[in-house]
């Protein structure tokens, strides 16, 4: 293991996913996931890396040549933000239905209108029912460790789904970080060479991308949704090796001095190390409160959540994506449903927060901590709000 | 070669991804299940000129041993193309009972 070393994360990225020998990479620039591919970009050029890197003319052309190098037999990687990942959403569940073990990083971003290239979750997020594995890093560290976790997982047998791995755009894509990097050796231990199922060549034809009729469909989707939901026993194998290995834990649900919390905050992505801080103040005035950071957010850990939640009188969910006159924003929407049947379930309530690059310091978690203890007592005040707008 | 199923039964049994292992399988996959109409060729108008085998867009047109057409009821999916470019009007569509 080798010391501490920073960089920016973007470049860390790019630096992880060179050192998972992918075979192709598609990409085209879009703020702010740009200096990744062009990091890789520059990393092939200067021969370090023996892959073929193709300039592709769109993000729909990247998934595109992903999936057909993928379905070769090749180990692919792309990367992308907002308009870019809804420019490719017409392969996006085509990747999936085809049991290739893409990797993509998003670097996420608000999508438009009004054009905005700051961070927020709405990219990711109409990509949700895609069928793809999709997890959530809240710092360099996390970026650097869950690359190489993904195509490890990705590429499991029993699993054979692309992951979307998702970090803030600006957030995390452009801040210098100290992490600590794998070496060669070490990746290549932990990440075999990728043996595909199958592979389009002349000496064993299969076809790919079939047509499937009303009378499977439903058997084929069946089969679809049956394989995401098992891949979070492979995903919590991986993260088991990964602690055993290199000492970082993983979990689908982390818990921040949640003991005896009567309020917890529910954060995603970047923003749960803010509210890490928070918490630490908050606990130091006596407030019992905790943080629960989302990291897997597809297959969702019902489980984990159940459990997590358990003594707490009001979950604070953190979103930062809003589902347009629905029923609050899909992390909180998802938490509630997956509560709905526990017998002592806390009140559970959506702060949309965040959007479009606005700042989220300490002191929203402080006001936010605030409202929690109030609605304890008095009960829920609306579906949701969205946080700090001015004139409400 | 054994004759497979025409889909699998359970989801279990469906392949990763859909995947097809056995080449030309969609063969056994009879499409002309599909049609509502059949063309029914009158060869007292027939001309051989093959424009019907020309624009069908199953390919499931072939000529006789005499020179005269017919279709693949198997595959036929019944669009009725050939009877529309037929000049001589020879091929009708008529309603599957």
């Amino acid at each position: 293991m080798s010391e501490r070393v920073g960089m920016e994360i973007a470049l860390a990225a790019a630096e992880t996913v060179a050192l998972c020998r992918p075979d192709v990479v598609a990409a085209y620039p879009i703020t702010p996931n740009t200096h990744i591919p062009e990091h890789l970009s520059d990393i092939v050029a200067d021969g370090r890396l023996d892959a073929d890197f193709i300039c592709v003319e769109s993000e729909h052309s990247a998934l595109s040549a992903c999936c057909g190098a993928s379905g070769a037999g090749a180990r692919a990687f792309t990367a992308t933000s907002s308009q870019g990942l809804l420019y490719m959403a017409e392969v996006v569940p085509i990747v999936s239905a085809m049991r290739l073990p893409v990797v993509m990083i998003i670097g996420n971003r608000a999508l438009s209108g009004p054009i905005n290239i700051w961070n927020d979750h709405s990219d990711i997020m109409s990509q949700r029912d895609a069928g793809w594995i999709s997890m959530f890093a809240a710092n360099g560290q996390e970026v650097v460790d869950m690359t190489v976790q993904s195509f490890k997982i990705a590429e499991h047998r029993d699993v054979m789904l692309p992951v979307n791995l998702n970090l803030d755009g600006f957030q995390l894509t452009h801040v210098v970080e100290p992490m600590m990097f794998l070496n060669q050796e070490e990746v290549d231990a932990f990440l075999p060479e990728y043996k595909p199922y199958a592979a389009l060549h002349p000496d064993n034809i299969v076809s790919m991308g079939t047509l499937a009729l009303p009378e499977i469909f439903n058997e084929v989707m069946k089969a679809k949704d049956e394989v995401l939901k098992g891949s979070k026993k492979v995903i919590l194998e991986v993260w088991k090796e990964w602690e055993e290995k290199f000492g970082r834990s993983y979990k689908p649900v982390e818990s921040y001095r949640t003991e005896d919390a009567e309020v917890l905050f529910l954060a995603i992505g970047s923003m749960a190390e803010t509210a890490e801080v928070a918490v630490d103040e908050l606990r130091d005035k006596g407030m019992r409160i905790g943080l629960l950071k989302l990291r897997l957010w597809r297959p969702f850990p019902f489980e984990e959540i159940r459990n997590a939640v358990k003594g707490a009188k009001v979950v604070a969910v953190l979103d930062r994506a809003v589902s347009f006159g629905g029923p609050g924003g899909p992390v909180f929407s998802e938490v509630r449903s997956a509560l709905y049947d526990e017998k002592d379930r806390p009140m559970v309530i959506n702060e949309i927060i965040g959007l479009g690059g606005r700042d989220v310091p300490v002191g929203d978690f402080v006001k936010i901590a605030e409202k929690a203890t109030r609605v304890a007592k008095t009960g829920p005040e609306e579906e949701y709000e969205i946080f700090g707008v001015r004139g409400s | 070669m054994e004759k497979a199923k025409k889909w699998p039964e359970d989801w279990q049994e469906i392949t990763p991804g859909c995947m097809v292992s056995r080449p030309g399988s969609a063969r056994e996959y009879h499409t002309g299940s599909w049609r509502a109409q059949r063309p029914v060729y009158d060869n007292s108008k027939c001309i051989k000129c093959g424009i019907c085998y020309i624009f069908c867009p199953e390919g499931c047109i072939s000529q006789d041993a005499d020179g005269y057409f017919v279709a693949d009821l198997n595959y036929c999916k019944g669009c009725g193309i050939c009877a529309h470019e037929c000049w001589t009007g020879a091929i009708t569509m008529v309603e599957e009972g």
